[in-house]
């Protein structure tokens, strides 16, 4: 059995469809047992990576799907979104992704562009690939600011 | 489209604003062209009350920052109310809770999950 439950999302690249993905991955993180607070992280990580692929998708006139790959397991959520609207193997492409480097995003940040840092803030790992568009790789666990509490917690 | 605008002139230079609903990519442009049509007098001063917006992300601080040049370019004053701890954080970690004014609300507003 496969360690983790994989729903794939494809909605056309039309800013109107950002929030229906937002919605279903909401819905999935709520699923695995997120907190509110992280679910509402969720919501604006994976939106903002959302929105950069329809930005790219009309900058460049083209008809195109986004695609978001999400990777449930019992304690993180995986999300991966990528903006050549191709189906892909999550395993293979998350092998290919990597850190990003601050330089080379300038393109990922648009007008107005705070995206990629809110998705690095919000999110506990985040990378980026390159290849055929691009592809934003982010995960989020499960719980970690509750362990980090109760860590604090213990009298010395 | 889940958005609302509401604007109030109170008198020329002082105008009120409602928004309530979800700002996002689809959303922002609709709040952007709402805000292009009050008239920058001199001075203004411009309230917009935000303890309705139940989502917003980076789209929706790009719209705020842009009014707010805009605001101050014509020595104006721009004052956002009524925010949540959640939309709060987005300018507490963007940094722009150091430049715009800010008025957070005090109690915990519940956001709803509806569409």
């Amino acid at each position: 059995m496969k360690p983790f439950d994989y729903v794939e999302i494809r909605v056309p690249a039309k800013p109107q469809y950002v929030s229906v993905a937002r919605l279903t991955i909401s819905g999935l993180a709520n699923r695995i047992g997120f907190t509110y607070d992280d679910i509402e992280d969720l919501k604006i990580a994976a939106s903002e990576a959302i929105t950069n692929a329809v930005q790219h998708a009309y900058a460049d006139n083209e008809e195109g799907e986004v695609v978001i790959g999400c990777a449930l397991y019992e304690e993180k959520m995986e999300i991966m979104v990528a903006d050549h609207g191709k189906s892909f193997n999550f395993e293979e492409t998350k092998a290919k992704v990597g850190p990003y480097h601050e330089l080379e995003e300038v393109s990922f940040l648009r007008e107005g562009g705070l995206g990629l840092y809110l998705i690095e803030t919000l999110m506990d790992e985040v990378k980026v690939h390159h290849q055929e568009g691009v592809t934003v790789f982010m995960t989020k666990h499960v719980g970690v600011e509750q362990v980090d509490e109760n860590v604090e917690h213990v009298p010395s | 489209m889940n958005i609302s605008v509401e604007l109030n002139t109170l008198d020329e230079l002082h105008i009120k604003g409602i928004i309530g609903g979800e700002i996002d990519a689809f959303t922002a442009p609709i709040l952007r062209e709402k805000l292009s049509d009050i008239t920058l007098l001199e001075k203004i001063h411009v309230e917009l009350n935000l303890t309705d917006v139940s989502y917003m992300d980076s789209t929706g601080l790009g719209v705020f920052v842009g009014f707010y040049k805009s605001v101050t370019a014509a020595n104006g004053h721009l004052e956002l109310t009524g925010l949540s701890s959640r939309l709060k954080r987005l300018f507490d970690i963007t940094g722009l809770v150091e430049i715009m004014d800010i008025q957070a609300t005090d109690k915990e507003v519940k956001i709803d999950e509806t569409v």
